[in-house]
């Protein structure tokens, strides 16, 4: 929560958290690092928040003064720390910890450090739904002109980008890890931010909404690539038109030669297709990329195609052209020279093009944001990394991130990510060092809680911190439309 | 009505956690069932109102200490004012560079008066005051970049050594920093007098006027700083390597003085990578295979 001390003028407040009683000035945070000054209101910034997940409500974010009440037990079962919480409840702890390895650690008893701090090197992985061209693979990400990421792979309709990492964070220069560290911020916390890709387009990302490329909005997410449009609507373009070619950057369909075509005993229509056939019916790199038709370049679709074949076309054959979000479609009858030639579209090839619309999700930006907790502490610490790894896995029943879900990755370490749309608002804090700070929680299951013998005795129902006065009712984040719960 | 500390046992169930105001304390103790019952019921009373005896003195907590008359009365205060006393003659000192290592060491005290604990230690964000019966030891990591995992070193300390106190400090801490040190880590005697010598060799460590280092008026970042108007470390951009043996050697000087002057058992001083050792058999009695995984890795808490 520190800023650097230009020479703002803001109005100071006294905290009364506690006795200290600091001036905070805005922006920044207090002796403690818990209570801070937000446009001139204290927030406390390490909220200890109770996720209650109660179906009727769908979860409220409680406040809840952690801890709860000593019992004056000693206790050494490792999971006590729940006492206060009920079944499917989380506890979100955003107080960074100064006591960060623990004390089994190949006999280390304690740590001491500069500070305590939640710092983390991170990234986030970015999904934009659009079938438009955005960059090239491996394509530098840049914001302010600092490169802060890359384009990575394209996955079905969506272009992911991998934004952050150390690289960018320490590895370059000072102000492209300022700039990567605010793009992280931004981003994982919801708020819209400009990305221009080397050689491609410029995009506006911001999660939870759909991206704008090149100042259009985009509107919908594919269906499936061509090929798969075809298997999709095959049947319902039967009958109704002789050929249908879904235009695609990526793998373009042709009705007539593709197998959906064939089991319906679609007749061949001498339709010649630039680009490379992959398997019958399925044509990679029929144009460009680009911000046109189905990602390609291109605006008129009939630069696909090559001259239809005498010897199988007729005169009158008709021709659906469709992208695979129906945002463009065309409909053609061949001449007598088997020219297409752009002709009004019959209601109910229009109504099938409104189909494929309808069955396209509406595009959005997603951004997860991942991070690893438990990294280079364990080769810092072990020569046994996996024990440490072990020991910390065993230790958890679900890992959360400010209450949200969170997909941990298999293997070493606890590598996670979260969809920040789902964490409460401003979850995510920085460090001018620069690196994020992002929370993170560990939770039982009461019934788990209860199976260990724990203290059933000291379990503390939700309810009874409702009373708390300094409880902040927060509204919970829903998921973004499209993501998963 | 009195506020009360939160008071709360770490995930591991085996490190207790004391919490008021900026104060964050991890304890944890051996000894039988019935005295460590004793002893953290006696860190609770303790702790409990302690910040407030604290703020009742904090306007003159927060001056230049005087170095031969002590107008405070909380024994804590007390204890952070004897602390700083000796560097307060030559060096602007306030009792508050003291404050976490004389609050460890009272928690500390509180746990072994009317008690007889194997071990125990209070780590006060990372000023730690520790108890050791005979024969016992503890080990103690270090760490130089709290943003960096991976401990550059552990070292023992024995029931036969003097030192009861470990601190460190640096300019990434919670506190300002004069200089520009990542971390010095010392051992004393005492926790409150390692956490005042920590303070004065981390000023030490420095490059006077050097242009990569960022600095500012302490009272900017937080108006109502015991350090008034005087810079503070922000940043430090990268040093060439005989600047970082320039200004690691400045901390040494220092440290050296103050070992030979009994006020510290040993400092190990650290500098983007670079490490000073001084007068610590002990720091180097067990050296972990290795120094730090560069900053490749991911840090949340775990």
């Amino acid at each position: 929560m520190l800023t650097d001390a230009t020479a703002a003028t803001g109005d100071k407040i006294r905290c009364d958290a506690c006795p200290v009683m600091c001036y905070i000035k805005p922006g920044a945070a207090g002796a403690c690092d818990r209570y801070a000054n937000h446009d001139g209101q204290l927030v406390r910034v390490d909220p200890h928040i109770v996720l209650e997940r109660t179906v009727s409500h769908g979860g409220r974010l409680v406040p809840f003064q952690a801890g709860g009440d000593w019992d004056g037990k000693i206790v050494h079962e490792p999971d006590v720390f729940v006492t206060a919480i009920g079944a499917g409840t989380t506890y979100p702890d955003y107080k960074p910890a100064p006591f960060i390895v623990s004390s089994q650690i190949d006999g280390v008893d304690m740590v001491t450090v500069v500070t305590e701090g939640i710092f983390s090197y991170c990234g986030v992985k970015v999904k934009i739904d659009t079938d438009r061209f955005l960059g090239p693979e491996t394509a530098t990400v840049r914001v302010q002109g600092e490169a802060v990421g890359h384009v990575t792979t394209s996955e079905y309709g969506s272009q992911m980008l991998s934004l952050g990492g150390v690289h960018h964070l320490t590895g370059g220069s000072k102000k492209e890890g300022r700039v990567t560290c605010d793009t992280l911020m931004d981003l994982s916390n919801c708020k819209p931010v400009e990305l221009v890709i080397d050689g491609g387009a410029s995009v506006v990302v911001q999660a939870g909404y759909a991206p704008i490329v090149n100042g259009v909005a985009e509107e919908r997410m594919r269906v499936g690539c061509g090929s798969a449009t075809i298997g999709m609507f095959a049947k319902q373009w039967h009958g109704k038109v002789d050929e249908v070619v879904v235009v695609d950057d990526h793998i373009t369909g042709v009705l007539s030669e593709h197998q959906a075509g064939k089991i319906l005993d679609i007749p061949d229509t001498g339709i010649k297709m630039k680009g490379r056939r992959s398997t019958p019916g399925r044509y990679f790199q029929v144009a460009e990329p680009g911000t046109g038709w189905g990602g390609t370049r291109i605006s008129d679709p009939l630069s696909v195609l090559g001259p239809f074949d005498p010897k199988v076309a007729r005169p009158g054959m008709t021709m659906l052209m469709v992208s695979t979000t129906g945002e463009h479609a065309a409909y053609y009858e061949l001449d007598e020279a088997l020219k297409p030639i752009e002709k009004k579209m019959p209601a109910d090839l229009k109504l099938s093009v409104e189909r494929i619309q309808e069955n396209c999700e509406p595009a959005l930006c997603t951004v997860l944001f991942m991070g690893g907790a438990g990294g280079s502490l364990r080769a810092g610490v072990t020569d046994n990394p996996v024990r440490l790894t072990r020991s910390v896995k065993e230790a958890l029943t679900r890992v959360t991130s400010g209450g949200a879900p969170v997909y941990v990755w298999p293997g070493g370490g606890i590598t996670f990510m979260v969809d920040v749309t789902r964490l409460p608002a401003g979850a995510f804090g920085y460090v001018p060092t620069p690196a994020l700070v992002a929370p993170i929680e560990f939770t039982l299951r009461l019934s788990d809680y209860a199976a260990l013998g724990g203290h059933m005795d000291h379990v503390r129902p939700l309810a009874s911190l409702k009373a708390n006065p300094e409880a902040r009712q927060v509204t919970p984040p829903q998921p973004s439309p499209g993501s998963r719960p | 009505m009195k506020r009360q500390p939160q008071i709360g046992w770490l995930a591991d169930g085996r490190r207790f956690h004391l919490q008021d105001g900026p104060i964050d304390l991890i304890v944890e103790a051996h000894g039988s069932e019935t005295n460590l019952r004793v002893a953290y019921q006696a860190a609770v009373r303790r702790f409990t109102g302690l910040l407030d005896e604290l703020c009742d003195e904090l306007a003159l907590l927060r001056q230049a200490a005087d170095p031969q008359r002590c107008s405070l009365r909380g024994i804590v205060a007390r204890r952070m004012h004897a602390a700083v006393a000796p560097f307060a003659a030559e060096h602007f000192i306030t009792p508050m560079a003291a404050v976490a290592g004389s609050v460890a060491e009272e928690i500390l005290g509180a746990m072994v008066q009317e008690n007889s604990l194997d071990r125990a230690y209070v780590n006060n964000g990372g000023d730690i005051a520790l108890h050791l019966a005979d024969s016992e030891q503890f080990t103690v990591g270090l760490m130089d970049r709290p943003d960096q995992f991976g401990l550059m070193r552990t070292m023992n300390i024995h029931a036969s050594d003097p030192s009861r106190g470990v601190a460190t400090s640096g300019c990434h801490g919670r506190s300002f920093s004069f200089g520009i040190a990542d971390a010095v880590t010392v051992l004393a005697r005492t926790a409150s007098q390692a956490d005042a010598a920590a303070t004065i060799i981390a000023n030490a460590v420095d490059l006077p006027g050097h242009p990569a280092i960022v600095r500012c008026p302490a009272a900017e970042l937080q108006p109502d700083s015991d350090l008034g108007a005087r810079p503070v470390t922000r940043d430090v951009g990268r040093l060439e390597q005989s600047e970082i043996a320039a200004a690691l050697e400045a901390g040494a000087g220092k440290a050296r003085a103050l070992l030979a002057s009994g006020l510290i058992e040993g400092a190990s001083l650290h500098l983007q990578g670079e490490t000073r050792v001084i007068a610590l058999k002990k720091f180097d009695a067990k050296l972990p295979h290795l120094v730090r995984a560069v900053g490749t890795e991911n840090a949340i808490h775990a």
